[in-house]
Formats: C-alpha cells, sequence, structure tokens
C-alpha cells in the first residue's frame, strides 16, 4: 500500500502512521534554501551545535555536581580532578556558555545586515528575542551554580536591581532569593531552573523559531524573496534543498567552529579571565565583598548601560529597555529594501555607530567606572537608543538601491 | 579631537584601570617550569613543610600529585605525609578554622586554587616580599598584600629583608614615599638566588594543584585540533563536492 508520500514497506508503515517522510520533507530534504547564503548563515546551525552541546555536557556534569551551599564549589573541583573526563566536560560547558553568545550575537547582527526581522519574518526575530532572554537567564543562573565570589556576588549585584522597582521591590527580590540575602535556597531554586525550567523554555522556542522559519522560507544577503520567482514544479528558481547542499555546507562550518571551540577548551579555557572569571577559584563568601564585581563579558553592553543611568531606577529600566527595543525592530524599520547591499549611507552609517556603541559598552561594562568610562558609556547608551528610535525617520529618508529580481550567486 | 582621543584611549586602557586600582608593587615572572617533576617535587616539600601547618589543599590527592610527578604512593607517604593521613586522603590539616581565624585574624585560606585566583607571577612575588614591620602584630608585612594577617613564615630561609623607599609623585603631584626594593638585614640559611628557586618550585608546585590535568589537557588539545583540521579538509572537499552542481 502507498501512502501520499508514495513509500513502502517499513517507512511506508511508519509514514501511514506517523509523518516521518513528511517532516523530512518539509525541514531537510525538500526545504528550499537562498543558494547564496554566505559566512554569516552558518551561526544559525551553530547556535542550534552549541545548545546540543550545552545540553549533552550539562547533563553529565549533573551528574556529579551538588546543588548546596556547603558542597557546590567542592563538587566541582571533584568533577576537575576525580571525575573521568570531568574536566573536558566542564570546560566544554563553560567556554559553551561564551560560544554560546558568541554565534548567537553574530547570528543576530546578520539579522539586522539583511534585515532578516522584515516582513514576512517579524514572528522569527521575535521568538529569537525571546530565545536571547531565556538564554541570557539560563545563563545567569548557571553562573551562580559553581559558587564562586563571583558567582555568589554577581547574583547578589542582579538580583538586587529587582529591589529598584517601586512598591514591590523589596519583596520581589526576597522572592527570588527565598532568603534575606543569595543562600543555599537560591542555589537550589537557580539550579532547578538552569536544568529543567529554562531548557525547556528554550527548546520549544528554538522549535517555534524554525518552524516560522521554514513556513515562511530564509531570507538572504541579497534580501530577494526567492519564492517569487518558481519553476513550472513549483521550485524556487535560486532555491537548492536543504539537504544535502546545506547540511553538507553546516559541517564544514561545524569543524571549523569546533577547531576554535578546540582552541579554548584545551589552550586557554579561562580565556584570560573573560570565560571563567579569576575570583571564580576562590569559594563563595557571603562576608567579603569583591573590591572589583563584573559580570561576564557577554553582559558587560547591559551592564554598562546600566551603570551610565546615575539613578538606580533609571538604569534598571534602561537595561531593560535595551533588551526590550529589540523586539520593535521588524516595525521600527521603514525601509522599502532589506539588505544592506541595497540600503542608503544613512543606514550603514547608522549601523557602523551602533555597532561601534555596543562593543565600546561591551568593554566599558568589564571595567571599574571611572567619571571618563561613564561619560563614554553614556554616549555609547544614547547611541544604542538612538539608532532604534530614531530608525523610522532615518531608514525612510535613506536613498536605496534597486533590488535585483534574483538573487547574486557568483 | 586629539585629546578627546587620547582621553578616549587613556579612559579605554586596561593598564591604566591597573594603576588607578592602587596595586602598586609590579611583579616578578614566576617562569615556572609545569613539567619539570624535580621542580614539582621540591615545591611539594616545601608545601608540606612551610605552608600546611597553616593551611590546606583541601581539594588535592596525595596520591594523584605522586602519580602526576612521577613518585611511588610508598614515597609520597613515607616523605610528604606527616599528618597520619593515607596516600588516598586529601590534603586537609587539623588546625581549626575558629582558633585560625582568632590566632591570626582571619583563618589561613585552603590553597589549592590560589594559582588560579591569583595568578602565579602574584605569588611568586607574594612569598619573596615580606618584610620587617614592627607595626604588626606578627612583625612582618608584605609588598604585594600589604597588612597581611600571615607571618613571615619562610624567614629562616630567605632571612630578614627591610624596605627601600623611594619619593615619587603621585597622581595628585604630591610627594609620596613608594616601596622600591629590599635588603637583606639578617641572612638566611638560603642565598637569595637559592631562595627565588625554592619559591619557583612551590609556585610550580602550587600551579599543578590548581589544575592537575593541564598538562593532559594540552598534550590532548594538540592531537584534536590535527584532527580536526584534517577534518575541516574532508569536509571542504566534500562540501565542494556537492556543490559543483549549484550555478
Amino acid at each position: 500500500m502507498a501512502n501520499t508520500q508514495g513509500t513502502t514497506g517499513l517507512l511506508g508503515w511508519i509514514d501511514d502512521r506517523f509523518p516521518l517522510t513528511k517532516m523530512w520533507r518539509e525541514h531537510m530534504g525538500a526545504y528550499y534554501a537562498p543558494k547564496n547564503f554566505n559566512i554569516w548563515y552558518y551561526f544559525g546551525a551553530l547556535s542550534l551545535l552549541v545548545l546540543i552541546n550545552q545540553i549533552v555536557t550539562g547533563v553529565w556534569l549533573t551528574m556529579s555536581y551538588k546543588p548546596s551551599a556547603a558542597e557546590a564549589f567542592a563538587s566541582v573541583e571533584y568533577i576537575m580532578r576525580d571525575v573521568p573526563w570531568g574536566w573536558l566536560i566542564r570546560y566544554m560547558h563553560s567556554t559553551g556558555a561564551s560560544a554560546f553568545f558568541i554565534v548567537v550575537y553574530l547570528h543576530m547582527y546578520r539579522g539586522l545586515l539583511y534585515g532578516s526581522y522584515k516582513g514576512p519574518r517579524e514572528l522569527i526575530w521575535i521568538f529569537g528575542c525571546l530565545i536571547y532572554v531565556a538564554l541570557m537567564a539560563e545563563a545567569f543562573m548557571g553562573y551562580l551554580l559553581p559558587w564562586g565570589q563571583m558567582s555568589y556576588w554577581g547574583a547578589q549585584v542582579i538580583i538586587s536591581l529587582f529591589g529598584a522597582i517601586p512598591g514591590i521591590g523589596d519583596d520581589l527580590t526576597l522572592w527570588i532569593r527565598g532568603d534575606y540575602v543569595v543562600s543555599d535556597a537560591t542555589l537550589n531554586r537557580f539550579f532547578a531552573l538552569h536544568v529543567i525550567a529554562l531548557p525547556i523554555v528554550l527548546l520549544g522556542l528554538v522549535v517555534a523559531h524554525i518552524l516560522a522559519l521554514h513556513e515562511v522560507g530564509s531570507n538572504n544577503p541579497d534580501g530577494v524573496e526567492i519564492k517569487k520567482k518558481k519553476d513550472e514544479n513549483g521550485i524556487p528558481l535560486d532555491g537548492i534543498p536543504f539537504h544535502p547542499y546545506y547540511s553538507v555546507k553546516d559541517l564544514f562550518g561545524f569543524s571549523v567552529f569546533f577547531l576554535f571551540f578546540a582552541l579554548v577548551v584545551f589552550f586557554a579555557p579561562e580565556m584570560g579571565g573573560y570565560f571563567l572569571e579569576h575570583a571564580n577559584f576562590v569559594p563563595a563568601d557571603p562576608l567579603k565583598t569583591p573590591t572589583h564585581i563584573a559580570p561576564v563579558w557577554y553582559f558587560t553592553p547591559f551592564y554598562a548601560i546600566l551603570r551610565a543611568v546615575p539613578d538606580k531606577l533609571g538604569g534598571v529600566i534602561a537595561m531593560g529597555g535595551a533588551i526590550v527595543v529589540l523586539f520593535l525592530l521588524p516595525w521600527l524599520d521603514r525601509s522599502p529594501v532589506k539588505s544592506i547591499r541595497y540600503r542608503g549611507n544613512i543606514y550603514k552609517g547608522a549601523l557602523a555607530a551602533f555597532t561601534v556603541a555596543f562593543l565600546i559598552l561591551g568593554y566599558l561594562g568589564a571595567l571599574p567606572p571611572s567619571p571618563g568610562r561613564t561619560l563614554l558609556a553614556q554616549i555609547c547608551s544614547l547611541v544604542y537608543f538612538l539608532f532604534f528610535f530614531l530608525m523610522p525617520i532615518y531608514t525612510k529618508m535613506d536613498t536605496t538601491k534597486a533590488v535585483p529580481e534574483r538573487v547574486t550567486y557568483k | 579631537m586629539r585629546t578627546l582621543i587620547i582621553a578616549l584611549i587613556l579612559t579605554m586602557s586596561p593598564g591604566f584601570a591597573v594603576a588607578a586600582g592602587g596595586e602598586g608593587y609590579h611583579l616578578d615572572q614566576a617562569n615556572i617550569d609545569p613539567e619539570s617533576h624535580a621542580s614539582l617535587q621540591r615545591g611539594a616539600r616545601l608545601f608540606v613543610n612551610y605552608c600546611m601547618g597553616c593551611h590546606s589543599a583541601q581539594h588535592q590527592r596525595y596520591n594523584r600529585f605522586a602519580r602526576d610527578a612521577g613518585l611511588t604512593d610508598a614515597l609520597v607517604q613515607d616523605n610528604l605525609i606527616f599528618t597520619g593521613a593515607k596516600v588516598g586522603d586529601r590534603m586537609e590539616n587539623a588546625m581549626p578554622k575558629a582558633d585560625a581565624a582568632r590566632w591570626f585574624g582571619a583563618a589561613p585560606p585552603d590553597l589549592t586554587l590560589t594559582a588560579r585566583s591569583r595568578g602565579t607571577d602574584w605569588l611568586y612575588t607574594y612569598l619573596r616580599t615580606f618584610y620587617r614591620d614592627p607595626t604588626r602584630p606578627l612583625g612582618a608585612n608584605n609588598a604585594v598584600f600589604p597588612q597581611v594577617g600571615m607571618p613571615n613564615v619562610l624567614w629562616e630561609l630567605q632571612g630578614w629583608q627591610e624596605p627601600i623607599y623611594k619619593t615619587a609623585l603621585n597622581a595628585e603631584g604630591d610627594e609620596t614615599q613608594v616601596l622600591e626594593g629590599f635588603e637583606v638585614v639578617e641572612a638566611g640559611s638560603m642565598t637569595a638566588p637559592q631562595f627565588d628557586r625554592a619559591m619557583r618550585d612551590l609556585v610550580n608546585f602550587m600551579s599543578y594543584m590548581a589544575e592537575p590535568g593541564a598538562l593532559e589537557r594540552k598534550s590532548l588539545g594538540i592531537k584534536v585540533v590535527l584532527f580536526l583540521i584534517l577534518m575541516i579538509v574532508v569536509f571542504y572537499l566534500l562540501k565542494k563536492e556537492y556543490w559543483k552542481d549549484v550555478h
């Protein structure tokens, strides 16, 4: 008996009962992606790869880690010394956390370059922003688990930010910590959220992100909709099946990524104190505040925005706003074209200023504040927000070039 | 514009941050050799004799060190264990934390990971810059850890040294006394080069202890990197082969 997929035998038996071949075709074998993807298009698949790395290494770490204030720090050292290959699994997980943010930041930046958030891909962008928020929560809670000085005081500082919310602030921080200070209760709940709740949220959002992408189809460096030009079989003229073309291309991307990943894991797992902070090799001590508390590098741009505002509540609002504004991007951009290739100099200048401001903020957020640095952070924060707030105006004013009918390919 | 750029560079430079942070005394380079078993063994001997009276290394097992430093368990048991511990035990000590805190102002910290939190250069400099200071309760101060609670336990090796100050201008343009170096006022059992080598060995051992798997990590890393380079070539050719028919 042949079914709608035309499969027989065991596969046919399965296809009669479960959409195995249908799903394979929709998402791999007959998902047509534009043929002109460039290097920026590796980072989506790489994000998925790092997510898998984090889940697999995380499961194994959980087998030996003890989520208690009395035992957590020692259990991490136990993993590093007494568990066979424990050091490798731990470094893969700690390096993976930073690698996750590197590939996700590049993936998001790709969206800015080629207008991937513009219609009809607004929901893909929103799911992506939600993934980013969930990832920040996941990373923040994971960072408490080694129970080092920076784990402890970083969590203390970030949780205390919620105390700036008028009226409910103090009760809210108490509710988050489960205690009057960061303590065993906090560690236990962060562990539960880090290994169960947030991974489920992340995986669900990733599925939604990919389903939405495969519904509307991928954007590309030209910002041309390949579905507008189809052949007699309804296949986009500029599309190629994801499998095998992009699956083998991504294999190449994976191998290059793993090379860089291995260089860090095996030769510089601390990455000069940026991936594993030096102070985190000292066990958490609630009575001894470190002189300089810096968040891990991937939070520093937002930490710099927080510190740039003199008022605590204002700083929290600015930091939250810096993330919320990302969600609005599809509606702030009024340009008729998607890709930077066909945009005018105004957008290019704005994006360049935004990029520089974001990098400077990231750098400043890791340093102790000084009057000069605070001023610089204020200027960069202003640039960050103006990039978004003025976008409806400058993207309309900008002179754009004509977008070609078909994608450009060599 | 030019002043703005200079101000920007100054503001952003991490070196400036360190200078502003007040970590005055410059650090000497430890130049340890993690592959030298002899140095690690000498360092371990110093550690158990001079450090473990007060400090522990509670994450490090004796027999792990034996394995990594080319020693037998029996040699370690006879030469490095004075506490009645078994060779598979961790390097704990018997000093009660509460008493220690009363005696020294703060309980002596566990030293297993100090090389990773402070850095080897800091440790090497710290161990060599204790100096006589009658104003301190235990008679000694330290150049890189001012007002340190730890007494100068290495005096019988190094002897006693006194600080030499020079006059310098601080950021506000006021004259201040800056620690420049030391002069030995009472000889110890070691000469200065011997003591430097001993401290290098001790720091080498502490660096080993902070991450016993570091050498294994690097040697495995070379194999993994070579394998990945091979895979990159294979996958590149595979991709090229598949993409031949994309025009």
